[in-house]
């Protein structure tokens, strides 16, 4: 059955979608076991940490479109993120080489008295105000607790601005509270851009969307060897781009728990294909994920051209570094897919992989194939992680985590994190762009790096010597999984 | 008050949980959404501090907790918080669901009073009010619901003072400026209660908070509220000093009417002020040939699109340490109605020598103020400009090719560990940080 339905307002939550879950103490493979039968549980946690909500991942979608504004219909609380996207948005256009704009991002400002008398009419003040002070192309509107909780009709204020100001006006229902899966905010966002901005397809192209956060370029040089032009979807593209995105010849999924729902979307409404093969990590996974984009575009001759040359130019490198990382073990944080892909990175860089903490788990993805399934290929192809567990970014799990395992090595993709790792005087390395470490160049990026951080420990055990630590001796001598479900330390695994 | 509002520079009331990561070995828990936390941390947060960021415990509102009631899941992560973070006073601050739910949080903090466990509650929700506004309620939950268990047989102790300055983490330079002011206050003979960040004892210096000879509010209007509810709960008089005194001109007027309110000797304070003086106005007469000679432009003319004290604190500072002309100030700290009156009349005595009138408009949609001075520095084409604001102004800085001190949240254009602006050092700093900006766009 279909999850994707654009006739709704708001995307179905994730954990009701895709079954994820955000709890689980165990092994990979047990994992990947529970979630080919469904046999996985969520469960509550009895103490629990601030994590991030729906909003800041639906925002992060919308806030780089170059020729739109964003409307947080909120207390002024929930747009904390504006400036720090706005940073981002900047830095990345000069990146781009493209002219300095400010984000322009407009919060409702809801107070008490709103929450009382109703906010719909600030809210329509707002997108006129913003209208008149950017002229953009669309506007998305971003609900929060608040506004979710006085329950207004939103729908008929955007609609009616629509029609008066002859551009999408479209909302993002991404109320924190709406679902405990944080990501599901992507999927809110892409639910937006789906029903509200791109149109059905007028002719072919040869495009090939990427759907990915606002990460390097990597991929124009091997899709323009197959023919075809990539197109990095949703940040920094214009409105006019996301209209025609239904016009590629193929969806490529960089980090299948971002872009899922877009995907799938794009092929269910559009017939786009989705390129269904675990990302280009790790010279085995980028064999095969260019076997299959070969595939799908019927260049199959290519793909092993490209194949050949790639092993030829980076492999020896990579082997020689291999050697340093041998018999090392490894720690891996980081969000669902991204962290999996991650896994397989360090395998194939000879690391022993011991423990992942990952911040949610989707036992599938919405286009319900299996050939998506990162975390299976990596056990089936390097053996089991005997640490696996899903820990909804609870730093203090991480921590005890760390303090039993005590890798050689962490790597991390999320602030709050990483410091832990260096806090017990553990080399950790973070790594913001998730295309860096794609392609035969990116194993080979990723294991320079490592090499570095491996290298400089004297600041990691200088300041692991003078590093603060408010957890309790008695939290560190629990399970991690101690609050996860009834508290017997072994979290949602049995 | 409460419109739309353009580039934020302030956050919610649960913005309140930075005071709790500034105090030594605080701790906040969060009853509120998910997000709520990250989103306070990303536009004033400098790092996780103690227990603040990712450490910082928080019941994660689901739609349940909010058809339901969130009552036991807080009950659970306060008595877990105990057992896992290693505090020395934990405060909870409710979000927008929970107020709009209702939770009895009273009822379930006081559970944890009743056995003297060391913990406050605040009842916010975000929609209620900013930060500027719930820092006040913060400090005086503390106040009367843990500081005061501890109030028997209280006696004043002579010349010890409560500090109660800008707000902390809204306060870029928070840290630094505490430090600049316990040193300065210390100076003159005082015996300093500085609350909150590196030079305080921590929870046991709040404690003495109702043995203060006096108190000392060092800021506009956001926090006042403190020192009139300590002077109705303890009968401790306060003095009010309306800004920020950056510089050697109003760091002495401070100290003065400082040493007299406390009834200080007053041969002290003047030996300590002029000190102070002589070394500051030794570095400006060792630049002042800079600053008068240099031939290639340096900033005439200046914009603000800062909080009140700044705003008020800088103007008074460019205007007579530097001869940096205030053009339009933007105060973004939402400003009630009540204060802004004396607020433009301490702008009107910003000069000892003539009548100047400087234009202030108080509006927290600081998208509004950028507009504003874009079009008003078209009269000025022949000054160099100087905007204090904060990041979100790089881009009309750039535009203008004005300097920028960054002054505001949110900072990201440069890094903050204990720098600070306010008394004799800082005033100093200030004018290393603006020239250094200024002779860095050189060839």
């Amino acid at each position: 059955m279909s999850t994707i339905n654009i006739k709704e307002p708001s995307v179905v939550i994730r954990e009701k979608r895709l079954g994820t879950i955000n709890a689980f103490t165990g092994t990979a493979s047990e994992i990947v076991e529970k979630s080919a039968k469904g046999e996985l549980k969520d469960c509550k946690r009895k103490f629990s940490q601030c994590l991030g909500c729906n909003q800041q991942q639906a925002f992060c979608q919308l806030a780089m479109i170059r020729d739109a504004a964003v409307i947080n219909h909120a207390p002024i609380g929930c747009s904390g993120e504006f400036a720090d996207f706005n940073f981002t948005y900047r830095v990345e256009q000069a990146r781009r080489k493209l002219p300095p704009e400010l984000g322009r991002y407009f919060s409702t400002n809801i107070t008490e008295k709103d929450t009382v008398f109703g906010a719909a009419k600030k809210l329509e003040e707002t997108i006129k105000l913003a209208y008149d002070r950017v002229h953009p192309n669309a506007i998305f509107v971003t609900t929060s607790c608040a506004s979710g909780i006085i329950g207004e009709d939103i729908e008929a204020v955007v609609d009616k601005a629509s029609e008066e100001l002859g551009i999408p006006v479209v909302t993002c229902n991404c109320e924190g509270f709406r679902s405990k899966i944080w990501t599901t905010g992507f999927d809110a966002a892409y639910h937006t851009v789906l029903r509200g901005i791109v149109k059905p397809a007028e002719k072919k192209t040869n495009k090939i969307n990427i759907i990915n956060f606002w990460g390097s370029h990597v991929f124009d040089e091997i899709i323009e060897r197959f023919g075809y032009e990539a197109q990095y979807i949703v940040p920094f593209s214009t409105v006019e781009q996301l209209k025609h995105a239904s016009e590629a010849a193929a969806t490529i999924h960089i980090c299948p728990s971002l872009s899922t729902y877009m995907g799938a979307g794009l092929n269910q409404l559009h017939g786009v294909p989705e390129v269904l093969v675990p990302p280009a990590y790790g010279v085995a996974g980028t064999d095969r994920w260019l076997r299959a984009l070969g595939k799908v575009l019927g260049k199959e001759d290519i793909a092993e051209e490209i194949i050949k040359e790639g092993h030829e130019k980076y492999v020896p490198e990579i082997e020689k570094l291999k050697e340093k990382f041998k018999g090392k073990r490894a720690y891996v944080t980081a969000g669902a897919a991204h962290g999996q892909a991650l896994i397989t990175l360090l395998n194939e860089l000879g690391f022993e992989v011991v423990g992942a903490a990952v911040f949610h788990h989707d036992p599938v993805y919405d286009s319900g194939d299996d050939k998506l399934d990162i975390l299976g290929q990596a056990v089936k192809n390097y053996g089991d992680v005997p640490d696996y567990r899903v820990c909804n970014k609870q730093a203090c799990e991480l921590v005890n985590a760390l303090n039993r395992i005590k890798p050689d090595f962490i790597l991390a993709r999320h602030g709050g994190m990483t410091l832990w790792g260096a806090k017990f005087g553990i080399p950790s390395l973070l790594i913001g762009d998730e295309q860096f470490g794609i392609g035969y160049q990116g194993a080979l990026n990723y294991a320079r790096r490592i090499e570095d951080t491996l290298d400089s420990i004297e600041f990691i055990k200088n300041y692991s010597k003078h590093a603060s630590n408010p957890y309790t001796k008695w939290w560190l001598e629990q399970d991690p999984g101690y609050f996860q479900g009834d508290g017997s330390g072994r979290g949602c695994a049995r | 008050m409460g419109q739309t509002i353009e580039q934020p520079r302030f956050t919610c009331a649960l913005g309140s949980c930075q005071s709790v990561v500034a105090i030594k070995k605080g701790v906040p828990i969060l009853h509120s959404g998910p997000g709520c936390g990250v989103q306070v941390e990303r536009l004033i947060g400098q790092g996780e501090g103690y227990a603040g960021g990712s450490t910082m415990p928080c019941t994660n509102a689901e739609e349940a907790d909010v058809v339901f009631g969130g009552e036991k899941k807080l009950r659970n992560v306060i008595e877990n918080s105990f057992k896992v973070i290693d505090g020395d006073l934990y405060v909870v601050i409710t979000g927008c669901t929970a107020a709009i739910t209702g939770d009895d949080v009273a009822a379930v903090v006081g559970e944890f009073q009743n056995d003297d466990k060391p913990i406050v509650y605040v009842e916010e929700g975000g929609f209620k009010s900013n930060n500027y506004a719930s820092h006040s309620r913060l400090v005086k939950a503390i106040i009367d619901q843990y500081v005061d268990k501890f109030n028997e047989d209280r006696e004043v102790i002579p010349k010890l003072v409560n500090v109660f300055a800008n707000i902390p983490y809204q306060d870029p330079f928070w840290n630094g400026n505490l430090e600049q002011l316990k040193r300065i206050l210390m100076g003159i003979g005082l015996k300093v209660n500085i609350l909150f960040g590196n030079e305080s004892e921590g929870v046991s210096e709040w404690k003495t908070i109702p043995q203060a000879q006096f108190n000392l509010f060092v800021g506009s209007w956001a926090g006042l509220d403190i020192v009139k509810h300590l002077k109705r709960k303890y009968g401790t008089p306060y003095l009010h000093f309306p800004y920020s005194p950056i510089g050697a001109k109003e760091t002495s007027k401070f100290l003065r009417e400082v040493g007299e309110f406390a009834g200080l000797d007053k041969d002290e304070v003047e030996a300590y002020v002029d000190r102070e003086e002589k070394k500051f106005y030794t570095h400006i007469d060792k630049m002042a040939s800079f600053m008068l000679e240099f031939r290639y432009g340096i900033p005439r003319r200046f914009y603000s699109i800062a909080d009140t004290s700044y705003t008020l604190g800088f103007s008074k500072f460019l205007l007579n340490e530097l001869g940096i002309i205030p053009g339009i100030q933007f105060i973004v700290d939402d400003v009630p109605e009540k204060y802004q009156e004396s607020i433009l009349e301490e702008f009107s005595k910003i000069s000892d020598l003539q009548t100047r009138t400087v234009q202030v408009v108080f509006d927290p949609d600081a998208g509004l103020a950028q507009q504003k001075i874009l079009e008003d520095a078209k009269d000025y084409s022949d000054k160099r400009l100087l905007i204090l604001g904060s990041s979100w102004d790089k881009h009309i800085a750039d535009e203008l090719h004005a300097d920028l001190l960054i002054i505001s949240v949110p900072v990201q254009h440069r890094l903050v560990m204990n720098c600070g602006y306010l008394g004799y050092e800082g005033g100093l700093r200030a004018i290393e940080d603006i020239y250094d900006r200024v002779l860095a766009t050189y060839r």
